[in-house]
């Protein structure tokens, strides 16, 4: 849980996807089931190739108690490991369709797998200001109705052929995903394209969609864990700022949800030449060519805007915004300002000081807030790279005691990494880990698609993971301070804590840190 | 929680079914077209008892090593719920020769990462790493197998208490509804049961725990002949033997672990339980005594929770969410261990409804499945998906759900880690008239717990007894 996977900003979300609880008994595959896994997997997943010859000794203490010796095996050292065997990285091919849509082809034919991706540039950035929330809830209404089917004989035609179809819109993108078994990618793919050329958008269907979308609202207010994003968000970037406004939406502009703006939004961004298609698995670039002709190829081009582009509104001095959640065993902070775009040309050493400040297990702050203090079960900061300079957030849930303690550790890390030399050892480590864990990366048809679809949403070129050893060993420790100087603003911070306010107010005003303001769990000013 | 019913990981549901160099195809099922899943493997058993379990795949330069202890939750003793859990946290704090924090530092400089993850049954470790790093993956699962308890003090001890307990504070007491779980089980299953309590355990049971419990634990469930590992991925099958001969082979084996059994009890009448909680509607569950993992009605009652709340196709999730418009979600599933089993419907209310509005429609669709069974199309659904699923399995090695801890699972309950065809085929196999079966015979007749989760406040919102539907 802690160090999710960097965003792509793409949510897959996996809305209207079948459960498959009978489907694999070991593992927790059902809700309430009682299984704990402990949130130690760091970055895990994180990139790129393989360096031969590499160990793991580089940052190995000696242990200081005398060696064991047993069977003549010397323990006190970890092995030196052998070379790394070669890692060929599934390639990627690009072609087009006749009405222009772009289509990548990665083929893996180990596992008779397809999973198909499209993607397009209709998120919530393209939500109009008065009305946040239309491109995730046209994304959701996708599969409720389509073609010759209603919502739920949808649903069971996916079912049916064994299949994950599943929409979703988050802040840069909207994504149609399909996960099946190669025998069924002919008519699994002629349900995805209903679905993405012929949605019903019937009245019936958005009125449903709107009541239950009312009711996650309402719901909203007891998960501190999403209040608190969608708070800092507005505080950071404004409701004048395409990410300051909360993609699901909030109560005034879902009471506007109707077919007119569902219709409109859908026929301004769902078109081939705002779109883009990637067919990872089974199949070859020529076959995936001819199925994927023979269902989006008469996909009429629109005239799509770019995206939006927008300034964030200059940062402040350093204010804490407490929402108040009264007898909260936990306080959720969330500390930051506005980071990077994804086309950053500090991309590498800013990979590189986030693995280290907050991207894994050993990273500095989960070592102080979970391994050191246990204030927490996992803390973590990351860069969300986007089309535009998006948030930089250091966050934790902690123990609602321990609150002020626990912001006075975030400064303390967040201070530290931009002010004192990174050393070497611990730079080698992070660089390792990098590179070393690149094959995982690469496991499964989905691993793939989410790496190369980093690529394709922010139209980097396809050949990126070539050089990405070479440019993650260039890093210096010089790279990783000045980054941090320069992209980590402790001194114009917006802290959000989602707490129990009467109990953690005191201890952070007297931290003497900064002003402290009440907020309501959209981030906005209190009503009187 | 919340909805997870749409929310279930999608690394969690692609399995999948590899050919390729590991995985042969053998003889087809007997009129299925798809040929029958098979993973390869070797398994030998070292002198201290340690079992091991090799698997090559060579697809990816990736390596997996995953280790069950039989010790779990339904292990501990009063007074002492959460122990094997918190125990499972300490097991990463180092051991004689691997300094605090060098576990995690080593693996990840090696491009490699770890988790571990505890329930009612057994404990289980991994490690996920470029082929090379097998031997410091060895090495190090050795030591803390070996030479745990050198390095084991009060401060370590207290620390990973403090993190288990915001672990319990994070996903539990400030989740909405995150305290049903527990409050089921101790309604459901006697007291006495293994699995009485949550694997979480309670906060005034962590701060009981004392070293003195750590080191007895340890010599008494960590020992080589109470623990399988497989080793999985791009390995050589010798050289993979050679390693674990000269990193484990020394370490003594154990006692033998004598495992808790569950007693065999029925529920005499239905019990109403009520909760309230920091949550703006109310949620039902209903749940039941069943059967354990693997038993003989086992499928039939993961494909009557699929049947009844498995997708928008399913049966509650038509009624309730899409017809009637009183819920907001439903979700039923099977969830058996290895000593017993309950079977779980729940359903969150929408603003204005309360919850016998929900229960009276749940009974009713129990009903109709109990008395005409499910539809062919319903039936065939499910186990076209459990096939996909079985199949999609089949690309990964590692983590949670790779094919290494797949291996351990179905040895450590069949004690024939190739059990992944026959396991599918035993959700094949089902009939409609299994899934009438089951329904009538653990739902309808039988007693159950019904716990009503509601706004601070509201128990007028609360399932009652005697509502009829």
């Amino acid at each position: 849980m802690i160090m999710l996977r960097r965003s792509v900003g793409i949510v897959v979300a996996l809305a209207g996807c079948l459960a498959l609880g009978v489907a694999l008994p070991g593992m927790a595959a059902t809700p309430v089931k009682n299984v704990l896994s402990s949130p130690r997997t760091g970055a895990a997943k994180a990139r790129p190739a393989a360096k031969a010859g590499a160990t793991a000794a580089s940052t190995h203490r000696t242990a200081s108690k005398p060696a064991a010796m047993a069977n003549g095996l010397d323990r006190s050292k970890p092995p030196v490991l052998g070379p790394l065997p070669p890692l060929a990285l599934p390639a990627i091919q690009s072609q087009k369709l006749a009405n222009g849509l772009e289509l990548d082809v990665v083929e893996m034919h180990e596992v008779p797998v397809v999973d198909v991706t499209l993607l397009l540039h209709a998120g919530a950035m393209r939500d109009p200001a008065d009305t946040p929330g239309i491109a995730t809830f046209t994304a959701n209404m996708l599969d409720e109705g389509a073609g010759s089917r209603d919502a739920l004989a949808i649903a069971d035609e996916e079912a049916y052929l064994g299949a994950e179809l599943s929409t979703a819109a988050g802040a840069e993108n909207a994504t149609v995903n399909l996960h099946c078994t190669k025998p069924k990618l002919g008519p699994a793919l002629d349900l995805m394209s209903d679905v993405v050329l012929r949605p019903a958008f019937a009245d019936s269907e958005i009125t449903r969609q709107r009541e239950l979308r009312k009711n996650a609202l309402l719901q909203l207010r007891d998960q501190p864990t999403q209040i608190a994003p969608i708070a800092f968000n507005a505080i950071v970037f404004g409701n004048g700022h395409p990410y300051g406004r909360p993609a699901g939406g909030n109560e005034a502009s879902t009471e506007r949800l109707d077919r007119t703006r569902v219709k409109a939004f859908y026929d301004a961004y769902y078109r081939p030449d705002n779109a883009r298609l990637l067919i990872v698995g089974d199949i070859t670039p020529a076959e995936a060519k001819g199925l994927a002709e023979a269902r989006f190829g008469s996909w009429k081009a629109g005239s799509a805007t770019p995206p939006p582009v927008a300034t964030a509104p200059a940062a402040g001095p350093r204010t804490f915004y407490l929402v108040d959640k009264p007898g909260a065993a936990q306080s959720v902070i969330r500390m930051g300002n506005v980071g990077v775009a994804r086309s950053t040309p500090d991309y590498f050493p800013l990979r590189v000081l986030n693995t280290m400040l907050g991207g894994s297990f050993t990273s500095r702050l989960n070592q102080n807030l979970r391994e050191t203090h246990g204030y927490t079960y996992g803390a973590r900061s990351a860069f969300d790279m986007r089309r535009l300079p998006g948030p930089f957030v250091a966050t934790a849930s902690v123990v609602t005691a321990k609150t002020d303690s626990s912001l006075i550790e975030f400064f303390k890390e967040l201070r530290r990494i931009r002010t004192e030399p990174v050393p070497e050892t611990e730079l080698q480590k992070t660089k390792s880990n990098m590179t070393l864990g690149l094959p995982g990366d690469f496991e499964t048809t989905a691993d793939a698609a989410v790496q190369y679809l980093d690529l394709i949403a922010n139209d980097l070129p396809l050949d990126s993971y070539s050089g990405y050893i070479d440019k993650i060993e260039a890093v210096t420790a010089a790279d990783v301070q000045r980054v941090a100087e320069k992209y980590i603003d402790p001194d114009h911070f917006v802290v959000v804590v989602v707490g129990d306010r009467k109990v953690i107010e005191p201890g952070i005003k007297a931290l003497n840190e900064g002003p402290i303001v009440a907020r309501d769990l959209w981030g906005q000013e209190m009503r009187p | 929680m919340q909805a997870h019913f749409i929310r279930v990981s999608r690394r969690a549901l692609t399995c999948a079914f590899g050919l390729g160099a590991l995985l042969a195809l053998t003889a087809t099922v007997a009129g299925a077209e798809t040929p029958a899943l098979k993973v390869t493997y070797q398994v030998f058993t070292l002198a201290n008892g340690l079992r091991v379990i090799l698997h090559e795949d060579h697809k990816v330069p990736v390596v997996s090593v995953n280790t069950y202890y039989h010790v779990g939750s339904g292990d501990e003793k009063p007074g002492r719920t959460g122990f094997a859990h918190l125990f499972e946290h300490i097991m990463f704090m180092g051991s004689q020769h691997v300094p605090t924090g060098e576990f995690d530092n080593l693996l990840e400089s090696a491009g490699a990462n770890n988790n571990g993850s505890t329930n009612e049954d057994r404990t289980n470790y991994y490690e996920d790493g470029p082929s090379n790093s097998v031997p410091l993956m060895l090495w190090l699962d050795s030591d803390r197998m070996g030479y745990l308890l050198p390095e084991i003090n009060k401060d370590k001890v207290d620390l990973q208490r403090g993190v288990v307990q915001n672990e319990r504070r994070q996903s539990y007491e400030n989740q909405p509804y995150g305290l049903s779980e527990e409050n089921i089980l101790s309604r459901l299953y006697p007291e006495g049961h293994p699995y009485h309590w949550p694997v979480i355990g309670s906060m005034t049971d962590l701060n009981a725990a004392s070293i003195t419990d750590v080191r007895e634990f340890f010599k008494k469930y960590y020992v080589p002949n109470n623990a399988t590992m497989c080793i999985a991925g791009d390995i050589k099958p010798a050289q993979a033997r050679a390693w674990v001969e000269k990193y484990f082979g020394s370490i003594p084996r154990g006692p033998k672990n004598v495992r808790p059994t569950a007693p065999a009890f029925h529920m005499a009448t239905n019990v109403y339980g009520t909760i309230e909680d920091h949550v703006q509607v109310p949620r039902v569950y209903d749940a039941w005594h069943s059967q354990k993992s693997f038993a003989s009605d086992d499928a039939a009652l993961q494909v009557m929770g699929e049947v009844l709340a498995g997708g928008k196709s399913s049966r509650l999730y038509k009624r309730l969410v899409y017809e009637l418009q009183i819920a907001n979600q439903v979700n039923a599933y099977q969830d058996g261990g290895r000593l017993d089993g309950k079977f779980v419907i729940f359903s969150t209310a929408r603003p204005g409804h309360d919850l016998n509005e929900l229960q009276k429609v749940i009974d009713a669709e129990v009903g109709k499945l109990a008395e005409s069974g499910p539809t062919p199309r319903e039936l065939e659904r499910v186990k076209n998906s459990t096939e996909s699923a079985f199949i999609g399995a089949m690309e990964e090695v590692g983590g949670f759900g790779g094919k290494a801890s797949q291996l351990n699972y179905y040895d450590y309950f069949l004690g024939e880690p190739d059990s992944f065809q026959a396991d599918l085929q035993r959700y094949l196999s089902v009939t409609a008239a299994d899934v009438q079966r089951v329904a009538k015979q653990y739902l309808e007749t039988p007693h159950r717990v019904v716990l009503s989760v509601v706004p601070q406040g509201q128990t007028k919102l609360a399932a009652t007894e005697g509502v009829q539907p």
